[in-house]
Formats: C-alpha cells, sequence, structure tokens
C-alpha cells in the first residue's frame, strides 16, 4: 500500500488530503446481534470510499453510525479531527454530512425544487420571526438558495421535473432528485447508500457519471456502500470490504481485489 | 323573489357562518395530523383552556385561587387588574407555546415511533387532564368573553337586504361575530398555507409530515417541529376559543365542538387544509338547511345527528374524504 500519511495526488490528478473522518473500533449491537463488530477505518478528504460487502455484512449499518442514525455500542467516531460527541441526525446533518437513502426517502408529496430546497435547510440563517413577517434576511436568502439550487438542477439535468411532484417520478430520476437534495447543503462528506440499486444499465452509468463529476467539481468526499463491484472498482479511490459485521479488507481496488478473504466471502469458500 | 326563497338563503349564510366556525377547530386537528400523524383527540379541550386562560388573564384571575385559598386559608381571587383584549390574546398566545413545549418534553418525546393508537390514547389522557386543569386553574363557571368583538345582528346588512323580498321580508339577519369569524378564518388559512408554502420553517413542516427519517438526514429536528405546529395548533384553538367564547360564552361544553370537527375531518379528508375548510363549510350549511327544509317534517333537532350521518355516506363512497390522499396499497 502507498504511503499516504499526508495525502497524494491520484493517477487522474486528484488531490487527497489528510483524514476527514475516522471510525475507531466501532462496534454496534442490538441486543443480541452484532451488526458491527469493532472495526476501523478512516476517510480522507477528496476521496470516493467505498464500503462493499455480501447482503447482511453491515453496510448500512456503518453508514447510518457515520449519519448519527444509530449510535455505536462501542468505540468512537472522529470528524476533522476531533471526537464527535454524541448526535442526533439533525445536528450530523447539520455539521455537514449529507445522505441519501437505500430506499428513497424523498419528501413525495413535494416538488423536485423544493425537495432540494430542503437540502438547504442547514444553510439557511433568517430566524422564525423573519419567516413569519417574511422580512429581512428571509426574502434575500430565498433567492439566493434558489439560485444555487437551479445550479443543481441543472448539473443534474433534471430541469424538465422541477415543477413534478417526486412521487410521480420513476425510480431512477427520484434517486437522482435523492442526490440533488444531498448536494445542495454543499456537505463536506456526503453519504451514498446504495445510489445503483435496482438501475438499469444506462441509469448506473448516468449516476457513476455524476458521482465523479461531483467528487471533481466540488472537491466533495464521498463514502458509498455499492453491491455492484464492477461500478464500485471504477469509481472509488479506496474500498473498506465487510463480512459479518467485520472488516475483511481494506485498501485500493487492486489490492482488494487479489485479497483472498475478499475473494472467499464473495464466492464462498467450504469451511472444513 | 319569494320570501320563502330568501329565508332559504339567509339560512344558508347563516350556515356557513357556523360551518367556519368547525372549520376553524377542524383546522388544528389537521395541522397536527399532517406533521405528526398524531389524531389529536385534545383540539377542542385546546380551544377551552386557550379560552379560559384568555378570560383569566383579562380578567385579573388568580391562578389556582381555589386551590391557594383551600391551603393557605387566604380569600384571594383578582389580581385587580383588567388587561385590554389584545394584551391578553398575546399573553394567551405565549401561554399556549408554553402549552406546546411542555406537551412536546413530558409525551411527545417518550412516544416517538409509537403506534397511532398508543398516541391517539396519550392525547385522550392530555384532553382529559387539560380540562381538569383548566378547571382547577381558572375556575369552573361559565364566564363571558369580550375582547372587543362586535356583536348582535349587522344592521347595515338588514337594511340593504330589505328592499330584496317583499313587505313582510325584513332583510337577512346575519351577527357581526360571525362576519368578523369569516374574515379572521380566511386571513388565517391564507396566512398558514403562504407560511407552509413559501418560508423554510414552512417546508420543514411539509417535510416532517411527508417522511421523518429524510427530514432528519437534512437537519430538520423533529422535536423543534413538534413543538411548533402543536403551538400554530393552540394559536388556531385559541382563535377558535375566542370566537365560540364570545357566541356563546366560555364553558365547558365548548370541549365538545371537537366532537363535531370529526364529520368535518371525515368530509375534508385528514390531511387537508382547504378539506377542513370546505367540510366546515358543508357542514355549517348542510346541517342548517337540513334542518329549515327537512327538519319541520320529522320533528326537528336534526343539527344533532345531520353531521354524522353525512360523514358516514362519506365513509362508503369516499373514504379518503373530498381533499384527502387517496391510500393504495401496491401488492
Amino acid at each position: 500500500m502507498k504511503d499516504i500519511a499526508e495525502g497524494y495526488v491520484t493517477a487522474d490528478g486528484r488531490k487527497i488530503g489528510g483524514t476527514l473522518m475516522e471510525m475507531k473500533n466501532i462496534t454496534l449491537r442490538f441486543g443480541g446481534v452484532v451488526a458491527i463488530k469493532d472495526i476501523s477505518f478512516d476517510i480522507r478528504e477528496g476521496e470516493i470510499r467505498a464500503i462493499i460487502g455480501p447482503n447482511g455484512a453491515g453496510k448500512s449499518s456503518m453508514l447510518n453510525v457515520i449519519s448519527g442514525f444509530y449510535v455505536p455500542t462501542e468505540g468512537e467516531v472522529w470528524f476533522r479531527g476531533e471526537p464527535r460527541p454524541q448526535m442526533r441526525p439533525y445536528q450530523v446533518a447539520r455539521q455537514g454530512i449529507a445522505r441519501t437513502f437505500q430506499n428513497i426517502a424523498l419528501f413525495k408529496g413535494m416538488s423536485t425544487l423544493d425537495n432540494i430546497m430542503t437540502g438547504r435547510m442547514t444553510l439557511m440563517e433568517s430566524n422564525m420571526a423573519q419567516q413569519a413577517f417574511w422580512w429581512g434576511r428571509a426574502q434575500k436568502e430565498e433567492s439566493e438558495h434558489r439560485e444555487k439550487v437551479e445550479k443543481i438542477i441543472d448539473f443534474l439535468e433534471i430541469q424538465a421535473i422541477r415543477k413534478t411532484p417526486v412521487g410521480r417520478l420513476p425510480y431512477g430520476l427520484q434517486k437522482r432528485v435523492e442526490l440533488g437534495r444531498a448536494l445542495a447543503a454543499e456537505p463536506k462528506l456526503l453519504l451514498l447508500d446504495e445510489p445503483m440499486a435496482g438501475m438499469n444499465v444506462e441509469e448506473k452509468e448516468d449516476m457513476s457519471r455524476f458521482i465523479l463529476d461531483v467528487n471533481d467539481e466540488f472537491g466533495t468526499t464521498i463514502a458509498l456502500i455499492e453491491h455492484d463491484m464492477g461500478v464500485v472498482m471504477d469509481l472509488s479511490d479506496r474500498v473498506v470490504v465487510m463480512d459479518y459485521g467485520k472488516k475483511i479488507g481494506d485498501g485500493t481496488p487492486d489490492e482488494v481485489r487479489n485479497n483472498q478473504d475478499v475473494i472467499d466471502a464473495y464466492l464462498g469458500v467450504s469451511h472444513d | 323573489m319569494t320570501d320563502q326563497f330568501l329565508y332559504a338563503v339567509e339560512v344558508m349564510i347563516n350556515g356557513l357562518m357556523a360551518g367556519v366556525l368547525y372549520a376553524l377547530v377542524a383546522l388544528g386537528f389537521v395541522l397536527i395530523f399532517k406533521a405528526s400523524g398524531i389524531f389529536n383527540y385534545a383540539q377542542g379541550v385546546m380551544a377551552l383552556f386557550a379560552a379560559l386562560t384568555l378570560v383569566g388573564l383579562q380578567q385579573g384571575q388568580v391562578p389556582f385561587a381555589h386551590l391557594i385559598n383551600a391551603i393557605f386559608g387566604t380569600e384571594v381571587h383578582h389580581f385587580g387588574w383588567h388587561l385590554p383584549g389584545l394584551v391578553a390574546i398575546i399573553l394567551t398566545i405565549g401561554v399556549m407555546v408554553l402549552l406546546a413545549i411542555i406537551i412536546e418534553k413530558v409525551i411527545l418525546k417518550h412516544l416517538v415511533n409509537q403506534e397511532p393508537i398508543i398516541l391517539f390514547m396519550a392525547t385522550i389522557g392530555l384532553a382529559y387532564f387539560l380540562e381538569g386543569f383548566g378547571d382547577v386553574m381558572w375556575g369552573s363557571d361559565i364566564k363571558t368573553l369580550d375582547v372587543g368583538l362586535p356583536q348582535g345582528a349587522s344592521f347595515w346588512v338588514e337594511e340593504k337586504t330589505a328592499i330584496l323580498g317583499t313587505d313582510n321580508f325584513y332583510g337577512f339577519f346575519i351577527d357581526k361575530l360571525d362576519m368578523v369569524a369569516a374574515l379572521v378564518a380566511a386571513i388565517l388559512v391564507i396566512s398558514l398555507t403562504i407560511f407552509s408554502q413559501y418560508s423554510k420553517q414552512g417546508r420543514a413542516l411539509r417535510a416532517v409530515a411527508d417522511d421523518h427519517q429524510a427530514a432528519l438526514s437534512v437537519g430538520i429536528s423533529l422535536r423543534f417541529i413538534w413543538v411548533l405546529v402543536w403551538s400554530i395548533a393552540g394559536f388556531v384553538a385559541l382563535v377558535a376559543g375566542i370566537m365560540w367564547g364570545a357566541k356563546s360564552g366560555v364553558q365547558f361544553s365548548l370541549s365538545l365542538i371537537a366532537l363535531k370537527a370529526l364529520p368535518v375531518l371525515m368530509l375534508g379528508g385528514f390531511t387537508s387544509i382547504p378539506g377542513a375548510i370546505v367540510g366546515g363549510l358543508i357542514i355549517g350549511v348542510g346541517e342548517k338547511l337540513f334542518e329549515f327544509t327537512i327538519g319541520p317534517m320529522i320533528g326537528g333537532a336534526t343539527e344533532n345527528w345531520f353531521a354524522y350521518v353525512l360523514a358516514l355516506l362519506f365513509l362508503v363512497f369516499r373514504p379518503q374524504g373530498l381533499f384527502g390522499e387517496k391510500i393504495i396499497e401496491r401488492v
């Protein structure tokens, strides 16, 4: 493995910085079930970090720990060089960590535009009184944020569905709107839970392109969970492999591909 | 135009006005149901509590006077002030916000992710607690509420409409208070709509109504939104309490009007603000016209049951209400 203590430059010329987030000996138990068992890994600024593994390996649980939906039973989460106190999900979001969900969680009754506008919630500063009387900062703020949101809509090529209630959109587009909402928060860390699940080849290609562009243009750090090995290997800089709640591999796609434990986990091996 | 027809029109207008009051109570239900999926049985009692507090504050009543006197053997009843209506209303809004915060802290916080029926039971408990609490705090006698709203029939309307009919027709008899209530309700609905459509908090409110998880992930604090929505519902309850209280006095039967809001919700749908308004108007007009036309044939007093029967019919033919979201279950 390369020496990456101080950051490095990838083959395609992107700068990877120091550690943004570090998971230290995370264990997560639900009653007697151990979902995550003593896992440590880091996420570096500017990289695309994948978490892979077979079904039930604990990948989504890990993402939920990062985004504050689950509280780890043991271990610490470090963000930007500091241990993070126990936080509720909305507080984590306000720290600059945005996420998407495996089973799309959009506001189905609201339009695409409104959905993405909610993504900017954490960046809006006007207070209740200003909101209520539509005075001072509230007015100016709304149009500024609206402008940013329009840029995201252009970027994701969803102009045509701006006013459509998202409940009516096809699955692939919903996934894209959800990505847009996460992007609207201008996150420091973007968490994607199976962004390509259930998509056809063409949709997968589009989504891959968007993920790469987000990382490239905005320098956003991305951690993603994905089933499709081919996609993961193409997209990510480094990969964590989980199986039965344990970490069985960590490194560049090439290193992981040649790791015997990983091959065993994916192809199955007779335990004798 | 025949007088008979004009009377029917007058009955209809009065029905509309009564409907506005039903709609105001129903509006409070819809707000909370939309944002948290809780059917708040206590909405009617909140209107009562708000009206009691308003009168109490305005007339300088000492809260818990009976309790204090019984324990300490004192004889305190009044602070001896009389506040202007507007000041008392603003103070009461403060009390309703405080109530919302306490409800969130003491009840809702502990019942996150519980079944709707559990939350419903909790609001029944809240209703009876609040009714008793209001009693202990402000006393159980019937009070008159006077915040300076116009009362009595509008002679202007009566005069202007008298020429429509024959000599026996004296013009429409319309209560000024009802006209004020209609105006206030209209302003309330318009400002609530603007607030929820175009403001950050309003958007957050709709977001929470739609999907709790997603709302959390974009940085919305559910607890703050619940306090906000219960405060707004408390404010709506206050408005309803003022209108009903000014019309028929602040008495404990006020909490029973909550039951009239039920058929309104059946008609309008539990999740639609315009539905609550239209539903309220239909019930108001419907029951007055029914009483006027069919009532005499079957012995009258139809206003007691008409709304419920209408709601029952709606349940059979359009269970989601006029404006409610149709529930389609994929299998």
